[in-house]
């Protein structure tokens, strides 16, 4: 198969290449770079006005199989994230059985390779302890030698400081990533609102944001403690979602910590005024939850200024029946793939907020740094792995066209501009139904 | 006149006249309440059901009166041994009920939001009889009323609120209600059970009754939920009632008379001593016989709006 990509600006930062230029694609592998001729057998796009970046990754993906393929299986969430504009997804371990043992993994990566022919790339990440308790160490050198890319209890951060020092010096000599979801659990107990005027207001029941700093703190600290002991530890943080944990963030990676930090478009976006707002939308209910528009402004800054490194989604799927309840009984979380790409190129980057090429750092670049993986090279004699844009298509989210099994989204009805228009990996080429 | 709104989902952002149609028309209803025959045609042929997903004694069967003072249909449901209890969904089990041709849901949930997830769900007005730790407007309502029949009037009048502020939507209702009529509120109680930024609903926070009490003209007094004390929220209840409880020694500092209310049911010897709760300056029972009087003028406002 040839594909011809014509007048296309290809950006590639990590390679300092922002050219519109024409983009030969033969058989999975880039052709030919420049002023391209046609012949008979190439299949001929105009590109006029569209990106070409290398593919995008989503840290952080849940994909829900096994044990919960009610609300995605492997195959439906590969579909969103090609649909999305995503080549690659790391998909956490809270599945049942969790991936704290190889077989798991083993099985997610077989399902993977057979959905869209394996094009899009899935990269699981292992649990930090045995069935995520916090307990117990998980097997973690079988883990990676089972191909985990990194390694995270997630929604069940490790509460014990002894188990996480642990952790860290186990984990450290596998160059694999530490991904946390930062909560101490003993303070936001059974919370679900951001705890602050409007947690007061609505009488939920309240989530304080110093558990996200606190939980973040210690874990820098205990890295900071044993720096001198291990030979290196590659720290993550989740979701970060409030002022005060970008503050400690920006403090120590000033001091050279080896750590990096994720945000999620909806928490660039929402606040827990709209919980209000939408009258308990259960599509608002997210952990961490919602902040105030003080804490938008200082995830903005963090974004602009290279404090944060990464934008992922924290897709979690949700059937709707689950969904459309009272507020307390709905699960957290809300999907992301499908709207993501969209939700950054409109609010940010056609808003001159952030420019292109730091939205592909965010999503294509700095993944890859944090999962160790090889950066993708737009150049002759390449594997083609490529997310491609239109920034200045106009239209609204609809959750018809999503690929996902679930609806929970917040985004639904939402007017953008700039969208994904497809993604092409290992030969094949996905157009974007969005 | 008519309410702004088609359903009671809280006195959040209800306006003045609205709070004042409901109290006005309460009046009307009271006197109908003193009648030997206190039944009115109202609501003839209109079907209510009283959903509680939470046990209630006190606030369904004042609801059920009202409902059948106005001559409305009236069906309960509740939890146990229903349809929820066997796995079926809020959701469901709601749009089952309405199949039935349900004008009215009068409903109690222990989910903050609940009965605005309802309203969004179902095409019947919605009351909200209590929502988690959120909302209880009728309570607030009637609380309001019995002040206004003490006092003749709202606007200024000294409101503290005791106890557990951060659990209690009866709180909650009274601060928006309140404030929306124009008096003064304040809240006092332990600090792990004040909720954050709660000043900024327009309330001062006090830690120690004995300093309120000179300040106010009525004490709203709320029952202290015994199973919080498991989560550690205070120590012992013996402190509590030490330290915050309103008894008559307490009482007697004041250079005026203060009225004392509770939402009930009443914990004696925790919140309230005995001699308090029975003396003459407690409007409890007050409070209950204007429930009604509360209840059947939302019921017959929402119900006879055009549908």
């Amino acid at each position: 198969m040839k594909i011809l990509l014509k007048n296309a600006r290809v950006i590639s930062p990590s390679q300092g290449l922002d050219e519109v230029i024409d983009l030969l694609i033969v058989d999975g592998k880039i052709e030919k770079l420049g002023d391209i001729e046609e012949t008979k057998d190439f299949q001929v796009y105009d590109m006029s006005g569209k990106i070409i970046s290398p593919g995008f990754i989503d840290m952080h993906v849940h994909l829900r199989e096994p044990g919960f393929e009610h609300k995605e299986t492997i195959e439906t969430g590969i579909e969103a994230g090609a649909n999305g504009g995503f080549t690659g997804l790391c998909c956490m371990p809270n599945t049942e059985p969790p991936m704290d043992e190889p077989s798991v993994v083993e099985y997610v990566k077989k399902r993977a390779s057979k959905s869209l022919d394996g094009m899009i790339e899935v990269y699981p990440i292992g649990a930090v302890t045995k069935k995520r308790e916090g307990r117990e160490l998980a097997p973690i050198a079988e883990l990676v030698e089972a191909g985990v890319v990194g390694f995270s209890d997630d929604g069940n951060p490790v509460q014990d400081s002894g188990v996480m020092r642990k952790a860290f010096e186990y984990i450290s000599m596998f160059d694999r990533v530490i991904i946390q979801h930062c909560e101490d659990k003993t303070l936001t107990q059974n919370g679900m609102a951001n705890e602050g005027y409007w947690s007061t207001l609505l009488g939920l029941p309240p989530y304080p944001d110093i558990s996200e700093e606190i939980i973040l703190y210690r874990d820098l600290r205990l890295i900071q403690y044993l720096k001198p002991k291990i030979k290196k530890v590659k720290y993550h943080i989740a979701h970060i979602s409030s002022k005060s944990s970008i503050e400690l963030l920006r403090k120590f990676k000033n001091e050279g910590l080896n750590i990096t930090a994720e945000v999620t478009p909806h928490h660039l976006l929402l606040t827990d005024e709209d919980i209000w707002r939408s009258s308990y939308d259960t599509n608002l209910k997210v952990n961490p939850p919602l902040k105030s528009r003080e804490d938008i402004e200082s995830l903005v800054e963090a974004l602009k200024d290279g404090t944060i490194d990464v934008i992922a989604t924290d897709h979690a799927p949700h059937a709707p029946e689950e969904k459309e309840a009272d507020f307390a009984s709905a699960p957290f979380g809300i999907i992301g793939l499908e709207t993501a790409v969209g939700l950054i190129l409109s609010e940010f980057v056609n808003k001159g907020v952030i420019s292109i090429h730091r939205m592909i750092e965010l999503f294509a670049v700095n993944p890859r740094k944090i999962l160790g993986l090889p950066q993708v090279k737009i150049a002759e004699g390449e594997i083609a792995n490529l997310t491609l844009l239109d920034p200045n298509s106009e239209w609204i989210v609809d959750a018809k066209k999503f690929k996902s099994k679930s609806r929970n989204s917040p985004f639904i009805g939402w007017k953008l501009k700039g969208k994904p228009l497809g993604v092409i990996n290992r030969g094949k080429v996905y157009w974007s139904d969005l | 006149m008519a309410l702004k709104s088609r359903h009671l989902l809280g006195l959040e952002g209800m306006p003045k006249e609205d709070i004042e149609l409901i109290l006005d028309t309460a009046v009307s209803f009271k006197e109908v309440l003193e009648r030997p025959i206190k039944k009115v045609p109202t609501l003839q042929g209109k079907t209510v059901v009283n959903l509680f997903f939470e046990s209630s004694t006190r606030t369904r069967i004042s609801f059920e009166l009202a409902e059948r003072r106005l001559s409305a249909d009236v069906v309960n449901f509740t939890t146990a041994g229903s349809s929820i209890a066997k796995g079926e969904t809020f959701k469901d089990t709601v749009k089952n009920i309405e199949a039935m041709k349900i004008d009215m849901v009068v409903i109690r949930h222990s989910s903050s939001g609940a009965p605005h997830f309802l309203a969004k769900v179902v095409d019947a007005n919605v009351i909200n009889a209590g929502d988690g730790t959120h909302e209880h407007p009728t309570q607030a309502l009637l609380d309001i009323f019995t002040m206004r029949e003490k006092f003749g009037y709202i606007q200024g009048l000294n409101v503290c609120i005791v106890g557990d502020i951060l659990h209690s939507r009866v709180a909650r209702s009274n601060i928006f209600g309140l404030k929306t009529l124009g008096a003064s509120v304040s809240v006092c109680g332990p600090e792990t059970l004040i909720p954050k930024d709660i000043e900024k609903l327009g309330v001062e926070v006090y830690h120690n009754i004995d300093e309120v009490i000179p300040k106010v003209d009525v004490l709203n007094v709320l029952r202290l939920q015994l199973e919080r004390q498991n989560s550690a929220f205070i120590p012992s209840l013996q402190e509590y009632h030490k330290f915050f409880g309103i008894t008559r020694k307490r009482l007697e500092k004041a250079s005026k008379p203060i009225l004392i209310m509770h939402p009930g049911p009443i914990n004696r010897g925790v919140e309230l001593s005995s001699d308090v709760a029975d003396s003459e300056h407690s409007l409890i029972l007050e409070q209950v016989t204007n429930g009604v009087a509360i209840r059947m003028a939302v019921l017959y406002l929402l119900g006879t709006m055009s549908n």
